[in-house]
């Protein structure tokens, strides 16, 4: 019995390991390009390990100025988020103890987060192209608010449910009003899952590419659209390519490994409670 | 609750005081942002969409419904259409068979076994822009590894022109795309399982059922109502995708792997077919916006 468990074991991990080579195989590759010298990256056949790694590639990125893309994300991303949870967190407050706006409400916020990017971001478009909008910090901030907002209100609803009632109850009796006692009773309750929603929406603008192609031209290009412009119809920089693309994902993958608890509910909407 | 409403609304006391009100002011940023960058430039598209302005001709004329027959009888439309539903049709079951076999697998309590779905998620969290650039990477015919993985297995050196030939373009997108969202389902339907009742499964194998009646049977449908959501969430994402596609392909060879999307953006934005691409906006928006909410509300989601 016990040897049978041990082989099951055994079998067990090396496929655990076999899944886990292939499917992470493709960002060993990209780092791996980044490290590597230019003229190792267009080796045939390829490279499997930088003979010597360096940091070159990433230095580029830095003298040419390219690293600006980071730090546009970082705010439209940033400021589009916080914007956010204060306004969808007072939204899902009073869709979850007021019952404002019933179902119909709900599914309107999240029909919202379902329509195709292209579609809605056509019209933007336009419409920005009239009030000057485009390639605009507050343009795309709008938009990306606009554009993280049912995710944070359908989060926001789910960790705001489990809040024990009582205890706002008791302070609403104390004289507080609605506002404080959310602020001051509810929010700390939440916390939580407030950063929680708060990184996986951030995550969420900082990848985005589409709305970043289409209404950036030069002032605020993100890194998403920073990447796209190093494909030529010449000749393609895959030396920054792989550069930026490492630059644009660790954050993310160091913020989801921190809340991996909260993993589940964050990339699923909150459709499964993790 | 509205005996607490008229309770709390006391004369003299602002509104906001009241449940009613309080809600109303709360809700009210949320949904006027919402409304500003939705409602309002979706009835500037309407209005667009029955002129013929484009790059060239900015003040347009008004020309009726001529942008909505020109639509029904565009056959790149209909194939950008098609192409897009095939992929979906095809990505979509792979996602979520593999999705489930990995759930299974990973089921089962072991060591380290939370650093292995920790990492398995990865996928998933990165920008599917990169993830586009990554993949092209390896399906470099000369100096991406993928060509010379499949060398290996085939004995003999093999190039294949991924992003190139239409076929294998196809193949490379669907690859990309599985690659990307398998961990999404994988995750989804993992936290599903564990929240199957460990006393149903008991009795079940009690009563000597096996292992495939037991998943049909009990497993299969206690997940459902999450596995459905999954579906839906990842049959629209697929629906409009675009990222992936536009830096693996950019719709070519030609318009071999053009998607929806990828129509719109370059109908919209690169040859300024304005008031034609808003026509595709608004039968696009009004279709998926019935489609959505019907959804939605079929599955009760919305509690």
């Amino acid at each position: 019995m016990k040897k049978r468990a041990t082989r099951e074991g055994i079998v067990w991990y090396a496929i655990s390991i076999l899944i886990l080579v292939v499917m992470l195989f493709p960002i060993y590759w990209m780092f791996m390009v980044s490290l590597k010298l230019p003229e190792e990256i267009f080796k045939s056949p390829p490279v499997w390990f930088p003979s010597k790694p360096q940091f070159g590639n990433f230095a580029v990125l830095f003298t040419e100025g390219d690293v600006w893309s980071l730090w546009n994300s970082l705010v439209i991303a940033g400021v589009s988020t916080l914007i956010a949870m204060a306004v969808g967190t007072l939204c899902a407050y009073a869709m979850v103890r007021f019952k404002t706006g019933g179902d119909n409400l709900a599914i309107w916020i999240l029909s919202q987060r379902m329509l195709p990017p292209i579609a809605v971001v056509f019209p933007i478009f336009l419409a920005y192209a009239v009030f000057g909008l485009s390639d605009s910090y507050p343009g795309l901030i709008l938009l990306y608010t606009a554009f993280a907002l049912p995710y944070v209100v359908w989060m926001m609803r789910g960790y705001l449910e489990d809040v024990p009632v009582e205890l706002e109850e008791a302070a609403l009796v104390d004289g507080y009003s609605h506002l404080s006692v959310l602020w001051r009773v509810t929010v700390p309750m939440a916390r939580n899952g407030i950063i929680a929603t708060a990184i996986f929406a951030f995550v969420f603008s900082w990848n985005e590419f589409l709305f970043a192609l289409v209404l950036t031209r030069t002032e605020v290009i993100t890194f998403t659209v920073q990447i796209s412009q190093y494909f030529g119809s010449q000749s393609t920089f895959w030396a920054k390519i792989a550069a930026m693309s490492v630059l644009g994902t660790l954050p993310v993958f160091i913020a989801v490994t921190l809340l991996q608890r909260y993993v589940v509910r964050g990339i699923s909407l909150g459709a499964v409670k993790g | 609750m509205s005996a607490a409403a008229a309770t709390q609304t006391k004369a003299g006391r602002p509104f906001w005081a009241g449940r009613r009100g309080a809600g109303l002011l709360f809700v009210g940023p949320a949904v006027f942002v919402m409304l500003l960058v939705g409602l309002f430039p979706f009835l500037w598209s309407v209005v667009v969409s029955f002129q013929d302005i484009t790059g060239s001709n900015p003040n347009g004329d008004w020309v009726g419904l001529a942008n909505y027959k020109k639509l029904v009888a565009d056959t790149r439309v209909w194939a950008a259409l098609g192409r897009t539903l095939l992929l979906l049709a095809v990505a979509l079951p792979l996602e979520l068979i593999l999705g489930m076999l990995l759930a299974l697998h990973f089921q089962a309590e072991r060591p380290f076994k939370r650093l292995f779905v920790a990492l398995l998620v990865l996928p998933a969290v990165v920008s599917p822009m990169v993830a586009g650039s990554m993949w092209r990477l390896m399906f470099d015919h000369k100096f991406g590894p993928f060509n010379q993985i499949i060398g290996w297995i085939a004995g003999e050196p093999i190039v294949l022109l991924w992003t190139v030939k239409p076929h294998l373009a196809y193949w490379a997108i669907l690859i990309a795309e599985v690659w990307q969202w398998t961990p999404f389902m994988f995750i989804i339907l993992l936290a599903a399982l564990a929240n199957v009742e460990r006393e149903q499964l008991e009795a079940a194998e009690i009563d000597g059922a096996g292992r495939f009646r037991v998943f049909f049977r009990i497993v299969l449908p206690a997940i459902m109502p999450v596995l459905s959501i999954a579906v839906l969430l990842r049959a629209l994402d697929l629906f409009r995708i675009f990222d992936a596609v536009w830096q693996l392909t950019r719709g070519g060879p030609g318009t071999k792997t053009e998607t929806l999307s990828i129509f719109m953006f370059i109908r919209g934005f690169q040859s300024f077919e304005t008031s034609y691409t808003a026509a595709l906006v608004v039968v696009l928006l009004i279709l998926l916006s019935a489609t959505v909410v019907f959804a939605l509300k079929r599955m009760e989601i919305a509690r």
